[in-house]
């Protein structure tokens, strides 16, 4: 059972790396669109792969959260990369078998995607 | 949608845009009535009267400057089209509860889907946002809520791998024992 003893102990690790995580200026951003049409089109699991694959290679400098309407409704789920002092990236028609490829690539190893990106698929 | 789950994650997205600082999150299942209620209670900003009117009823407004949403319809149609219900109680300033009613054995069911998921998510990207969820089956229940975690976590936070992986685990072993104890 999991129980908030647990998560006590989860506390008291991550205490310790806690400076290293907080308020980081570098840290890239992985925006995934939630409107109505975003959600409908298959965002959860596209999210749901961002969060999995950064976990597995544990890259601690990268959030993953949602933003609203992008108003590109055909071109969902429709995800935005920002890299700091990069130009923003936008990723169309998104799954999760291309996240990994996302990650490892852009995210990883600087390299736009760019089959991937709108301007690709225009 | 193919799961109510990701209704209620559209509509939840409404509350965090009203600037709820408290999203409570009710699903609550009967399996010998076969209904199921899922309830979605804010203290944002609310709505006036009107407001709800032309958001339950799109076409119903004569108001033509914005475009018509289409998250609270969806959830209405998936309601309705089990034979059961959508409502709104609304107060400016003061929050919004949104309740839809299923019949769970009808047909045009949809299924709820990945409830924990939509649950994860919410709290991942809404950090600072007090997540209240409660599953009921019949009459087992259990409650997750955010502020209770916070507590335990003092300054670090919710979204941090480890934590998240144990509010996932939280949640998937509690709907075992919920499911388990209700089939
Ligand atoms: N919990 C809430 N608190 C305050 N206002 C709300 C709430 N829920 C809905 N509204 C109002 O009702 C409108 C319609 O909501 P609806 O979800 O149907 O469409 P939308 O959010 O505008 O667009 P989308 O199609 O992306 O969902 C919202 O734009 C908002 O003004
Ligand atoms: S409603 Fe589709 S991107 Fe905004
Ligand atoms: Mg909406």
């Amino acid at each position: 059972m999991k129980s908030l003893a647990e998560l006590q102990a989860i506390r008291d690790k991550a205490k310790a790396q806690l400076n290293m995580r907080q308020d980081n200026p570098d840290a890239i951003r992985v925006l995934v669109g939630m409107a109505t049409c975003g959600i409908a089109a298959g965002a959860r699991p596209v999210l749901n792969a961002f969060t999995e694959e950064i976990a597995k290679r544990n890259l601690t400098n990268v959030t993953v959260t949602q933003t609203g309407c992008i108003g590109i409704c055909q071109f969902e789920p429709v995800v935005e990369i920002e890299v700091p002092g990069e130009d923003k990236v936008t990723y169309v028609k998104m799954t999760p078998e291309k996240v990994a490829k996302v990650v490892n690539d852009h995210i990883v190893n600087k390299n736009v995607v760019t089959e991937y990106t709108i301007g690709a698929n225009s | 949608m193919r799961e109510l789950s990701l209704n209620v994650m559209d509509i939840a997205q409404n509350s965090v845009r009203a600037n709820a600082s408290v999203i409570k999150i009710d699903v609550t299942e009967d399996t010998d009535k076969s209904t199921l209620e899922i309830k979605i209670s804010d203290n944002g900003c609310g709505m006036s009267e009107e407001q709800v009117k032309s958001v339950i009823d799109p076409f119903f407004t004569t108001r033509t400057t914005r475009k018509v949403g289409l998250g609270i319809p969806l959830f209405k149609m998936a309601a309705e089209q089990t034979g059961g219900f959508l409502s709104i109680e609304s107060q400016l300033g003061n929050g919004t509860v949104v309740t839809a009613k299923f019949i769970s054995s009808h047909m045009d069911m949809t299924p709820l889907g990945d409830i924990n998921s939509t649950i994860s998510i919410l709290i991942r990207c809404n950090p600072d946002t007090n997540i209240v969820f409660t599953h009921t089956v019949n009459e087992q229940s259990f409650t997750l809520d955010t502020n209770e975690l916070k507590e335990v976590l003092g300054d670090v936070p919710l979204d941090t791998p480890e934590v998240m992986q144990w509010i996932d685990d939280y949640l998937k072993e509690q709907t075992e024992i919920l499911y388990g104890g209700a089939l």
